[in-house]
């Protein structure tokens, strides 16, 4: 493409506008051009991307909707009935106490998710923030930034949470904000090395001496062009907090029985695996079918948020 | 009155290794709509000059000492940060040496164009994309109406750079500061830049900057010259005076180098030694260990100061060294595998 112009300004041609441009130029005098738009153009190319995409949206609506119209309750026990394989009355089986799995998984994947999702966007936007605030004020304040991170860091995570679960009691709140407080330090790490790489280039330069103000060379100019490595993060934090959370309810101080998260639920079929395997399989095979949907939505959107892997 | 005034600015670095004078005293006025060069080598300050102008200057570890640059009434080196936001990209405006990197490479180029334009003009989208759309035509890019929603990387490199200068012109200010816009351009493509830059130039009626190391760029586009060299002026004056009549050593050495001036088929003419280093103290002249005159007096005390000529043309009037003898006599000879240049810049380095 680059060659292609230079010979064109020595010939003094014009030089053909490629017809993607043109149909953008068309929609962009009327809705404006934004960063998310255009990636959502990109990332309807990907298939993966988008077939992973609707998958994890089918998983969310299974999780919300499905218990409503589900005709058993996740919490009624039938012990007369124990643990049965998978039947047309209950299609992935019941648990040791009764209870259909099924309904089991769904309540237990609105939890996950919940806490998934909402922890890492937390942690994303005090981190992304954070880290970009630090990286580009550098010298001191950066330096007084940054040792409180580390100081996070080396606080023992679990006792982090029982100091906070002794403070406010227990509360699935408290998870997101116990969860939310440890995963921003990472990702403020590396959107502040991002930064601190990218604002000595010319670009920002070229932004003061256009006159903009720090906020808006912090915010328009340098977060979206670490975007790239902090949505991989994200990908990778999700699954990291869902984890995260199970490990917390194995402890006693996530989820309580009789609720369920699918960290809970693997943890219980772990332990009757050898038995009644279907308790793991079910909420493992969702677990990771989300955890998969993820990482591919999140490679796909690296790609389609930066303009250069355009392969058109 | 003149637009830019700028008296005694000195700009030093503080670093770990001493403090860095890289700009040591340099006064110069720039009137409306004239182009203004300022010529040096590497580290002679030139690009220093321009970014303390525009207090882009990175603060710690730099720090403008002293010095005042008055712009329309206004000194721009004791404006509050709010008021200097103003006057960037408004009143002065600037383009930088690598066009490759000096647009976002995320953002498209029209968001870049429109986003100078309406932080300093009450203007709405529509038609800061048209006047985007116009600016990317006067600097000469076919097919702006499509090719200003594309992204940087689909620009070539002199395409960029137009892109930088429409940026930079957009807002039509009083005053452009060019670092070095042809460096990172290859030759063909830097004619095209520099008779943009003039064309624009005559249009808007803005006064240049124009700073580089290229002294046929200087003598073909400026009307006043600048010659730095260790952070100081050596010589001032008009194009004319200062390429056809150069009083200063170093200037008169400069414009031995320019391959055109030389002999067809001899080795082309170089200043022996490096630059000097000034983090260290300059003790009487800078230039004196690659002077090529005949010596006269050990260099000590201040550097010399600017004297004028009568008719606007400044020199450092240098007292170590007799400028009025033949520079050839002196010369080093630069026969093929005589002297290598290794060898002189080892030489050069243990001098300076």
């Amino acid at each position: 493409m680059s060659d292609h112009s230079e010979t064109a300004v020595l010939a003094d041609e014009p030089v053909p506008p490629p017809i993607e441009a043109n149909e953008i130029a068309a929609e962009e005098l009327e809705e404006g051009s934004s960063l998310w738009r255009d990636a959502w153009h990109r990332l309807k190319r990907n298939r993966l991307a988008v077939s992973s995409l609707f998958i994890f949206i089918f998983i969310a609506l299974f999780c919300v909707v499905g218990p409503w119209l589900s005709p058993y309750d996740s919490q009624t026990q039938d012990l007369f009935l124990g643990a049965v394989g998978p039947s047309a009355d209950h299609w992935f089986g019941t648990d040791t106490l009764g209870r259909d799995l099924m309904v089991r998984v769904m309540e237990g994947g609105r939890i996950s998710l919940l806490v998934g999702l909402v922890a890492t966007l937390v942690a994303l936007l005090i981190g992304v923030m954070y880290g970009a605030t630090a990286g580009y004020l550098g010298g001191k304040v950066d330096s007084a930034m940054m040792r409180f991170v580390d100081l996070l860091y080396a606080l023992p995570f679990t006792i982090f949470v029982i100091l906070l679960m002794v403070a406010f009691g227990r509360s699935l709140w408290l998870i997101f904000v116990a969860i939310g407080c440890i995963e921003w330090l990472t990702t403020a790490r590396i959107v502040r090395s991002g930064v601190i790489s990218l604002k000595k280039q010319e670009f920002v330069e070229a932004a003061n001496s256009l006159g903009f103000s720090h906020m808006r060379i912090i915010v328009r100019h340098l977060i979206p062009n670490v975007l790239g490595p902090v949505i991989v993060v994200a990908t990778l934090t999700v699954p990291a907090v869902m984890l995260l959370e199970a490990f917390l309810s194995f402890l006693g101080l996530g989820i309580q029985p009789p609720n369920a998260s699918w960290g809970v639920l693997i943890n219980e079929g772990q332990q009757n695996m050898e038995i009644f395997p279907w308790m793991l399989i079910f909420p493992a095979f969702f677990f990771a079918l989300t955890l998969f949907c993820l990482n591919f939505l999140g490679d796909g959107l690296r790609d389609a948020l930066d303009p250069k892997s355009a392969k058109d | 009155m003149a637009l830019l005034e700028v008296s005694d600015l000195r700009t030093s670095f503080y670093t770990r290794g001493g403090v860095v004078r890289a700009v040591d005293g340099v006064s110069f006025t720039l009137d409306k709509g004239e182009t203004l060069g300022i010529v040096g080598e590497s580290g002679s300050g030139k690009s220093v000059t321009c970014y303390s102008l525009m207090k882009l200057i990175p603060e710690p570890p730099g720090r403008i000492e002293s010095g005042t640059a008055i712009f329309d009434g206004q000194d721009l080196l004791r404006m509050s940060a709010r008021d200097l936001r103003k006057v960037r990209g408004n009143r002065i405006s600037m383009i930088f040496q690598d066009p490759m990197t000096s647009l976002n490479p995320y953002l498209r180029i029209s968001t870049q164009l429109i986003e100078a334009l309406r932080i300093h003009r009450d203007i709405d989208k529509k038609a800061a994309l048209n006047k985007a759309i116009a600016a990317l035509e006067e600097v000469g890019i076919p097919g702006a109406s499509s090719r200003v929603h594309q992204y940087p990387h689909e620009f070539s490199g002199g395409m960029r750079q137009r892109v930088m200068i429409a940026m930079a012109l957009i807002t039509e200010p009083d005053l452009l500061i060019a670092d070095e816009p042809t460096t990172a351009l290859d030759v063909t493509v830097q004619a095209q830049i520099l008779d943009i830059i003039k064309e624009r130039q005559e249009r808007l009626g803005t006064a240049v900057i124009l700073v580089t190391h290229d002294l046929g760029v200087v003598a073909g586009t400026c009307d006043k010259v600048n010659v730095m060299y260790g952070g100081k002026l050596m010589e001032s004056g008009t194009a004319e005076q200062v390429f056809y009549d150069p009083i200063h050593p170093y200037t008169r050495s400069l414009q031995k180098t320019i391959p055109s001036l030389q002999t067809k088929g001899a080795d082309l003419y170089t200043i022996p030694g490096l630059p000097p280093d000034v983090s260290k103290p300059i003790n009487g002249c800078a230039f004196y260990p690659r002077c090529p005159y005949p010596k006269v007096a050990q260099p000590e005390g201040e550097r010399p100061q600017l004297v004028e000529n009568g008719d606007g043309h400044c020199f450092a009037d240098c007292r170590f060294c007799d400028s009025s003898a033949p520079i050839e006599s002196v010369l080093p000879k630069h026969d093929a595998g005589d002297v290598d240049t290794a060898q002189d810049i080892r030489e050069g380095e243990g001098a300076a």
